[in-house]
């Protein structure tokens, strides 16, 4: 069988996950390791006064306590924010200062203030309840309403009303112009539920320092070491990049909150030095809810508007973002460049104009989390869109297809060039999947039963590969957004690919292997992948933004080009052919139409003896490549949502949940539909179950799994994944992407399919049964 | 302190242990078998699902303690030479992603195959959804982990 580009090979990664002997993080421990603890503000707001260790530094095995004055006296830098935004008025974002330990004031319930040292985990936990801390508790702003009310508490001193930015994009004036000429106009306020992302793995920390070589060692939780350490060196003062490698490990799961670099590293690396031990921290569930960058969060209003055939004519948003305490390290790209970039949807819209304020309060900080602006953007565009259906009479199908974009490359009003896509034929293909046309007989069927059934779609589309340097330069973002490979081929013949992605659950040593099968013939079991080791792999940009695939193997593909450039000099010179007579399959080397052949470790011993090179060859077989994207990929797809409402109750079960995705190019289809099957959970849960709860004052009410709705294996169906692929035009292998798809299109899906079986399009997520119970309730007591 | 004894993957093992300390703590810092994971504070996740006596258990959830003079067995010894029939499942099935729950699900899955088998009850999709109600996956929405412990529930 085939072991290449789209081959459903089983995963190489599995063995050690299914036996117990992957390595994460917590599983490390070193000769001389320490344990860290945090001492968290308990308050949302307060300053601190004092902080007294006197007790906790007498206990059992306390090593060291050390506060923010110390960190900050030591030269360890403030937090960043990694992309800057201009506001309407062309000023700067106001960025408030962030100290891994807090200084003088703590801003959300969880803000470390004070990390101990001891010999034991216990005992650090221990000593860390005993250090007392003096706040003087101040006014609270845990909710965006609280934070932009008169008289708010200001949380940072640089953020007038707690403003991050005003901004904005598209035409105003042309957009009001359009929308004040429609013939109908769908408004909606939409409100985007915070979420928690919660991969399995808590996050963790090991830090070595080494006094001899003056060289640190983080073992962490990362999807991409490289930025890490790039971060910890040029902006936290923590070590030069030289003197800091940074190893991330088997890491369980990210979805973006292992992106970030956390205080709990700056702490650890630091405190590592201070006590010269190897330090360790690791999360528990409780502290990740209070700690981990959260998702979402946004209020939105919006018009759409319409003329007499439907087509869209104009398109206004206006939205508040909600960013938590502190700005994290992407903050300020998502709720804008990953967000209003993508409100065109899959449709022809003239006139397009956003503004977006980013506004700060007493909260956990928001960041990227699966999907990252575009599940705000894909909810608002396919939930106006299907409210207009209806409120016009119109199918929501047909109203989709009259403004389907259909021509490519098409240029939107915001910023994005669609290159490719079949948007009306992924959408019949997932209608016919989902019998649509006898949707009208099982809800009578239903009905007969006392429920209500309702169907609905949505038809997203995102942006991934992230991205073209330079753009991504252009529009505030401090790093380029490339991916580096490294390709060496050894003696043996068996290969090494270096790559600067890194695979938290996604399976690049499988499918990575699988293009260099493709491309050679030998064995995936010949071919290692290294990555997650900045010692062993050069640079990198890490994984987030389903680019691994996109940017990631189109670096890899590049270095191959550059080996198989030199493999094919070297076995043209070896084999006395023409290097355009050289075949290269099945793991050997051919001259055609002849029976020369070099079997695959012949070339490699070939290049590595260096007995017989052609004149100028440098020994050796080892290629790199650094790969710039032209362009952002535009993942789309049909999702379409089957559901039973149960109107006693307000229970709401779904049926079928039918996804047709065009992805370009799939590489291993199995791992692809598990990433599918994954995303449209995580949409489920938003859809219908998870959502961060504050309270006023600031207390997370949701901070453990027994309050926080994580989606369980009978919360779900089983989900029917299609593919309808039209290749990506602008990459090497034609990929698109596929990491965060199902997180993208399926809440809009659900609630949309909900909505219509109770017959109320006001309904928020996410859709608990005392929420739809109560939509389905007003819209009954409306109707009479 | 409490002294134990007890056999782990069929092996004796024991010490002084801290009366505070948990069964997971045991299995994974005194004993060193790290691929029992924790996953949560509050028994919801099953990252630590191990067996006492032949029943799955949360091994948070029971101290180190409680578990004196009891045979355990953990994902590291429940393959016999070859991997057992439902740690090829997963493999089969990409019952897995990032791999954290894995070793939970799979001792959960042995344990509900072979409960199902003694009550002679046929363990279908929904049985298996519903016996799944105390292991948590973020990355597989469970579709192909289902399809797992369903062929092993066939080759058990």
């Amino acid at each position: 069988m085939s072991q290449g580009i789209g081959a459903a090979v089983k995963r190489k990664e599995d063995k050690r996950f299914t036996t117990g002997k992957g390595k994460y993080t917590d599983d490390i421990r070193m000769e001389n390791q320490a344990y860290a603890a945090f001492v968290r503000s308990p308050h949302a707001h307060a300053r601190v006064n004092s902080i007294d260790t006197s007790a906790a530094e007498a206990m059992d095995g306390v090593i060291a306590i050390l506060n923010g004055a110390e960190l900050t006296g030591d030269g360890i830098g403030n937090i960043i924010c990694g992309w800057a935004i201009t506001s309407k008025d062309g000023s700067p974002m106001n960025m408030g200062a962030w100290s891994a330990l807090a200084t003088e004031k703590t801003r959300y319930v969880g803000d470390a203030v004070a990390i101990v040292i001891a010999e034991t985990n216990a005992q650090a936990r221990a000593a860390a309840e005993a250090v007392d801390i003096d706040y003087e508790e101040l006014p609270v702003a845990a909710s965006l309403a609280a934070a932009l009310s008169d008289g708010a508490p200001q949380i940072h001193e640089n953020a007038p009303g707690n403003i991050v930015y005003d901004w904005e994009i598209g035409e105003n004036e042309a957009t009001e112009a359009a929308l004040a000429g429609a013939a109908h106009i769908t408004k909606m306020d939409i409100t985007n539920n915070r979420l928690s992302p919660n991969p399995m793995e808590p996050r963790s920390a090991v830090a070595i320092y080494d006094d001899a070589e003056d060289h640190y060692t983080l073992y962490t939780t990362s999807q991409n070491p490289h930025v890490a350490r790039l971060v910890l060196s040029a902006f936290y003062n923590v070590a030069p990049e030289h003197k800091l490698r940074v190893i991330a490990p088997d890491v369980g799961g990210g979805f973006g909150s292992k992106i970030y670099i956390y205080p709990e590293e700056i702490a650890c690396l630091w405190a590592s030095m201070k006590t010269n031990r190897s330090v360790k921290w690791t999360s528990d569930r409780t502290e990740a809810f209070l700690t981990d960058a959260h998702g979402r969060d946004h209020v939105t209003k919006a018009r759409m508007g319409f003329d007499q055939d439907g087509r869209i004519v104009g398109f206004k948003v206006s939205t508040k973002a909600n960013f938590g305490a502190y700005m994290s390290l992407f903050s300020s790209a998502v709720p804008t460049y990953l967000y209003a970039t993508l409100l065109s949807g899959t449709y022809n819209i003239p006139n397009i104009y956003c503004e977006v304020l980013g506004v700060y309060t007493n909260t956990v900080p928001v960041d990227a989390y699966r999907g990252a602006g575009r599940p705000e953007a894909s909810y608002l565009v396919e939930r106006m869109i299907e409210t207009a259906a209806r409120e016009m009479g119109k199918d929501p199908a047909d109203l989709r297809n009259i403004n389907f974009i259909r021509e490519f490359p098409h240029q939107t009003p915001v910023i994005m060039n669609y290159d490719s896509g079949d948007f009306e034929g992924n959408m019949r293909q997932a209608m016919v999947a989902a019998d649509w046309a006898g949707f009208g007989a099982r809800k009578a069927e239903s009905a007969m039963r006392g429920k209500l059934r309702g169907i609905g779609m949505s038809c997203y589309i995102e942006a991934c590969g992230i991205a073209p340097s330079a753009a991504v330069g252009s529009l505030g973002a401090g790093v380029g957004l490339w991916e580096s490979a490294e390709v060496r081929m050894n003696p043996v013949g068996t290969i090494e690919v270096l790559t600067g992605s890194h695979s938290h659950g996604q399976g690049h040593e499988t499918t990575f292997a699988q293009v260099v099968a493709d491309r050679f013939g030998v064995p995936i079991d010949t071919v290692q992948i290294v990555h997650g080791d900045t010692d062993k792999v050069q640079f990198g940009m890490g994984t987030y933004g389903s680019r691994s695939g996109p940017v990631g193997m189109s670096a890899i593909v590049k270095a191959l080009d550059k080996l198989e450039v030199k493999i094919r000099k070297l076995a043209a010179h070896l084999l006395e052919a023409s290097e355009a007579d050289i075949v290269i399959e099945d793991g050997q080397v051919k001259v055609d139409g002849t029976n020369k052949v070099l079997a695959w470790h012949e070339v490699g011993l070939a290049a590595y003896t260096g007995h017989n090179l052609p004149e100028g060859m440098e020994p050796g077989l080892k290629e790199g490549a650094f790969y710039d994207p032209l362009n952002f990929t535009f993942p789309m797809g049909c999702f379409i949502c089957e559901v039973e409402v149960d109107p006693q109750t307000g229970k709401t079960e779904i049926l079928k949940f039918v996804a047709s995705d065009d992805f370009g190019t799939i590489i291993n289809p199995m791992i692809v539909d598990g990433q599918v099957h994954g995303g449209i959970a995580q949409g489920v849960g938003q859809a219908m179950l998870e959502e961060v709860r504050y309270s006023e004052d600031g207390q997370q009410l949701s901070a453990s799994y027994m309050d926080y709705a994580m989606p369980r294996a009978d919360d779900l169906p089983d989900f029917d994944v299609l593919h309808h692929s039209t290749p990506c035009t602008t990459n090497p292998l034609g990929m698109k992407g596929c990491g965060e798809a199902g997180a993208i299109g399926t809440p809009p899906a659900v609630i949309n399919a909900i909505t219509d079986a109770i017959g109320n399009n006001d309904l928020s997520m996410p859709a608990t049964p005392a929420k739809v119970w109560a939509a389905l309730n007003s819209a009954t007591i409306a109707a009479e | 302190m409490s002294e134990i004894k007890m056999t782990v993957n069929g092996k004796p093992v024991g010490g002084d242990v801290a009366d505070n300390m948990l069964l997971v703590e045991f299995i994974r810092e005194t004993l060193r078998l790290t691929g029992t994971h924790v996953g949560c504070d509050t028994s919801q996740c099953g990252a630590c699902v191990v067996h006492v006596d032949g029943k799955a258990v949360k091994s948070c959830t029971m101290l180190a303690a409680a578990a004196d003079g009891a045979e355990v067995t953990t994902i590291e010894g429940v393959a016999n030479g070859d991997l057992h029939p439902m740690q090829k499942a997963f493999n089969d099935n990409h019952g897995l992603q990032c791999g954290f729950c894995t070793p939970g699900m799979i001792m959960s899955g042995i344990d509900m195959v072979n409960r199902y088998k003694a009550e002679g009850k046929t363990l279908d999709e929904a049985a298996i959804r519903h016996e799944l109600e105390g292991n948590i996956c973020r990355c597989t929405g469970y579709h192909n982990i289902v399809k797992s412990i369903s062929q092993a529930a066939g080759e058990m």
